[in-house]
């Protein structure tokens, strides 16, 4: 099981290399093909580094956000769980990209305030965000109504205060319950990060294709194949330590 | 002392009404065990008097404190913080346990005492140890609850509960989710609370159980208390003819 990524990784270098070596049409001479595979990796780098920014602050940002608006999806009030639950069903019911197009635009075509580069970036975190945020309430809310109606009453008999038992008891079983779904939105996400070309935000997919273009090869497409292919890899293989650290106690 | 007394109390389901008129009072020291057929709204009455359910109309008061009083016929219950003290006062004990999976037995037993009651750990802790002697299961205490026998769940549930210093103690079926072995061990670690004079209700299907350990035994049906009195009474020579028919059917 422990060694299986690696494996795969294996396999795919030794399938994309030769596919790299015969496309480029090199035959040793001028150390082409392992040169020009780091050329397009450096070319490709900036990319992925905003790819990755993306990534990691699309988390940072609606992982939290999604528990609030889970809060206010399970709240008491009608009105308040009515807008949750519309919020939530926009953002999961409309594309992600023309979320993403609606937060780069709107200001421009609301308030006609001039579009900057800078905001570009914003508006690709905060569209993200947004959007994520809404399905990572819906798995938390499954989370938290999987916790058996016993545990609050157990809790409520000895005297814990609701926070109290939100935060000792009810919060560690939802995430346990909701590590693998978690782990597949984090999959979706790296891959989806690759949208943000509709605003002409630079990241890694956007750069794959303009190289391909101007060298007219499709190899570059592939070494960002690799890239996200690599990238969740490693989550899985994180999540995966997380999972198991989390079942130190089975039902 | 009366720790417990409730009077008059009344508890719907939407149009189903469960509990119609229940008086019950519990002096320190009591064992009270309520039979009944299934549906008469036992359970109902536990988590009406554990505060678990709001009842509709009807008085409910611990060691003298009102939890809950009437107010032309409406149920009217106390402050918040009213509530929190009597709240101390009682500890229940689930059918299905219901401990919590993510804690060990011993962190089981001492978070509530520790968190809500302040106490101080050290102490809290050599109690629990002490508990988990008296129940058998001291070699437990660094166990998560799923690597338990259902027995042993439940002696950790009941020394959770213990470790509160509740003054009364509600068992809701506390063995109905055992077989016959485990069930004796529960039983008899309810007969050493009972010699210990801890108050106790317990809510039960064992009669021979409710017949040696109860110092008063309680039948209800149909939301309604039929007959109470010594067990001798209620369980060898009962008057009322659905006590009869139940105590026929049970014994087999
Ligand atoms: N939360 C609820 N909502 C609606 N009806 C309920 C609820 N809780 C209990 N009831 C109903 O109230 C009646 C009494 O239930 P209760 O659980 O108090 O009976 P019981 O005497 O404990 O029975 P058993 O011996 O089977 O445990 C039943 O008809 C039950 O269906
Ligand atoms: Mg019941």
């Amino acid at each position: 099981m422990k060694k299986k990524p690696l494996i795969a990784v294996i396999i795919f270098a030794s399938l994309l290399i030769p596919a790299m070596l015969s496309s480029c049409g090199v035959s040793g001479g001028d150390g082409g093909a392992i040169g020009w595979f780091f050329g397009v990796i450096v070319q490709l780098s900036s990319g992925m580094w905003a790819s990755l920014e993306l990534f990691a602050l699309t988390l940072i940002f609606s992982m939290p956000l999604g528990l609030l608006i889970c809060f206010l999806r399970r709240s008491r009030f009608k009105a308040i769980e009515l807008v949750a639950k519309f919020y939530i069903s926009v953002m999961r019911g409309t594309p992600l990209m023309l979320q993403l197009l609606v937060v780069y635009f709107g200001p421009y075509f609301l308030f006609r305030m001039p579009l900057s580069t800078e905001y570009r970036f914003y508006a690709a975190i905060i569209g993200f965000a947004l959007n994520y945020a809404a399905y990572f309430a819906e798995i938390y809310r499954s989370g938290i109504e999987a916790v058996p109606e016993g545990q609050y009453e157990a809790a409520k008999v000895l005297g814990y205060s609701r926070q109290q038992t939100f935060v000792k008891i009810v919060f560690p079983q939802m995430v346990r319950h909701i590590l693998p779904p978690v782990t597949n939105e984090i999959i979706t996400l790296v891959k989806d990060t690759s949208l943000a070309f509709a605003i002409a935000f630079v990241e890694m997919f956007t750069l794959a294709k303009q190289i391909s273009a101007a060298d007219s090869n499709i190899m570059p497409l592939f070494v960002a194949g690799l890239f996200y292919y690599i990238f969740n890899l490693v989550v899985s293989f994180v999540m995966g330590k997380i999972e198991k650290k989390m079942n130190y106690y089975s039902r | 002392m009366k720790l417990l007394e409730i009077n008059n109390i009344k508890k719907s389901f939407d149009d189903l009404e469960v509990l119609k008129d229940i008086s019950i009072s519990v002096e320190e020291g009591e064992v009270v065990s309520i039979l009944g057929p299934s549906g008469s709204g036992k359970s109902t009455l536990l988590r009406c008097a554990t505060m678990l359910e709001t009842m509709d109309a009807g008085t409910l008061m611990y060691c003298g404190e009102k939890a809950v009083t009437d107010v032309s016929g409406k149920a009217v219950y106390a402050p918040k913080e009213s509530l929190r003290r009597i709240q101390n006062y009682f500890g229940l004990v689930f059918q299905n346990f219901n401990l919590f999976p993510h804690y060990t037995v011993l962190k089981n037993i001492i978070d509530a005492p520790v968190h809500i009651l302040k106490r101080d750990k050290k102490e809290v802790t050599e109690e629990a140890m002490s508990l988990l002697r008296q129940m058998g299961i001291e070699d437990k205490a660094d166990y998560y609850p799923c690597q338990l026998s259902g027995g042993q769940q439940q002696r950790v549930a009941i020394a959770r509960a213990l470790a509160m210093k509740p003054k009364i103690l509600f068992f809701d079926e506390p063995t109905s989710a055992l077989d016959p072995e485990l069930t004796s061990e529960i039983l008899k670690v309810l007969r050493l609370l009972a010699s210990q004079k801890m108050t106790m209700v317990i809510v039960t299907h064992e009669i021979e159980f409710a017949r040696n350990v109860s110092d008063r035994v309680i039948f209800m049906d149909e939301g309604y208390i039929v007959e109470q009195g010594r067990p001798e009474d209620v369980i060898d020579n009962p008057e009322n003819d659905r006590v009869r028919a139940f105590l026929a059917k049970v014994k087999g």
